[in-house]
């Protein structure tokens, strides 16, 4: 019987400075044919210097049913944005 | 909210004393001068890597410690709206201790050895936070100068060489600006109010304008690591100039609002283009750094209390997913 090889999720950094970002999947035996096959499959025109692969079963994702409940209650949080504050006119710098 | 290095003067000397391979550390010191980021798994120099473990966790140590004087007052917030911006705010910086840990962990440090190093008082937080905050005035002036100072120190920390520490940088200076004008805001109210108000708010900024100053670290000529960590661009600008730079963005918005900075010598330089200053009481600052700070003792108790009767919500935690992954192991 064939036994399908896991899903990867792959992560590129564009360049030092920036976070990796996830950039779409590959199926692989292992981490190392996971990377090798990264590499191929998303860095073959000089898209990134350094790759992460994890196992896309281990990525916990949250429930689009529960957006709401997660991501609304920061909509009527207005003060945590500097332009919610009134600063008198002619005062700079800040 | 910030820390300036504070470390125990030829520490990081002796560390630079174990031999490294010339040709990696030329290599890294040619990148490190092109301005490139050095990522968590590239090579770099031990010193390099103490240097930044003891950075990133002071600054780690800082916002977490920093919750303390702020949250004293969430209780008595004079408004719902107050209270409501104090909590958003001191939420706020937990997560920037949290970016900050992480970032930390990324050098090989653990979280454990972090926690454990501030609760010993082996490692070292930002002095301003052990003042103590006397009236409500203190948060306008919290957040007015305190994160002032800390907006000048963080901003050109998000071209730092370390890659994780400048990303987090980042996310808390995007932060940071809504920090600062709530307590503008406050000190500007205040400053207009009744005359009550307005000596609550001109005490708190005689009380907080000096050891705001401080926060920038000791003056150049005094300020052992520097030299060091402006050559890895750890640091990007110098005590003494960022110092400066806060000074003279500040003084015109307290005359803005009708207060006075306390500072007889302050007086503004044409020649310099910059305002002078007078003399900062650096021995008060060194007795802080030491821990004789007025509420060191308070703080850390405050910090280690809270540690230790989390404890069985942490224990709690660890042993309910043992036995949900014990379940769904049966299953």
């Amino acid at each position: 019987m064939s036994k399908e090889w896991p899903l990867w999720e792959v992560f590129v950094r564009a360049k030092n400075g920036l976070a990796h970002k996830h950039a779409g999947s590959v199926h692989a035996a292992d981490a190392r044919m996971a990377l090798e096959a990264a590499r191929d499959t998303y860095t073959r025109r000089m898209e990134g210097i350094s790759l992460w692969v994890v196992p896309s079963a281990s990525i916990t994702a949250s429930d689009p049913g529960e957006a709401a409940a997660l991501f609304e209650p920061a909509l009527d949080k207005v003060y945590r944005h500097p332009t919610f504050y009134t600063i008198p006119e002619g005062v700079k710098n800040i | 909210m910030y820390t300036t290095e504070l470390s125990d003067k030829g520490k990081v000397r002796a560390a630079q004393a174990v031999a490294e391979d010339p040709e990696r550390l030329a290599h890294f010191d040619a990148r490190v001068a092109a301005d490139d980021f050095i990522e968590p798994k590239d090579w770099m120099p031990e010193a390099y890597r103490k240097t930044l473990i003891r950075q990133i966790s002071q600054h780690a140590h800082s916002e977490i410690v920093g919750m303390l004087p702020e949250g004293n007052w969430i209780t008595r917030a004079p408004t719902l709206r107050r209270k409501a911006v104090l909590l958003a705010k001191v939420q706020d910086e937990g997560g920037h201790g949290l970016y900050l840990y992480s970032a930390a962990e990324t050098l090989g440090t653990s979280r454990d050895e972090m926690v454990e190093a501030l609760h010993s008082g082996r490692a070292k937080y930002s002095t301003i936070f052990n003042y103590p905050t006397l009236t409500w005035a203190d948060i306008g002036a919290i957040g007015w100068l305190v994160d002032g100072a800390a907006i000048m120190n963080q901003v050109p920390l998000q071209r730092t060489s370390y890659g994780p520490y400048a990303r987090a940088m980042v996310r808390i200076c995007k932060e940071e600006s809504f920090h600062q004008r709530q307590g503008f805001e406050i000190m500007t109210v205040m400053a207009g109010g009744s005359a009550a108000q307005k000596r609550m708010a001109q005490d708190a900024l005689n009380r907080w304008w000096w050891p705001s100053l401080m926060m920038f670290g000791p003056p150049d000529d005094n300020s052992p690591n520097s030299a060091q960590s402006m050559r890895w661009r750890i640091k990007r600008e110098s005590n003494d100039e960022i110092r400066q730079r806060f000074i003279d963005a500040t003084v015109p918005q307290a005359e803005a609002i009708g207060l006075e900075i306390p500072d007889a010598a302050l007086k503004w330089n044409e020649a310099r283009g910059a305002y002078d200053f007078g003399e900062i009481d650096w021995e008060e600052f060194y007795a802080v750094v030491r821990g004789e700070g007025p509420l060191a003792k308070e703080r850390m108790a405050a910090r280690v209390s809270a540690w230790e009767d989390g404890a069985w919500v942490r224990e709690a935690a660890l042993a309910h997913a043992a036995k949900h992954d014990a379940r769904m192991a049966a299953q």
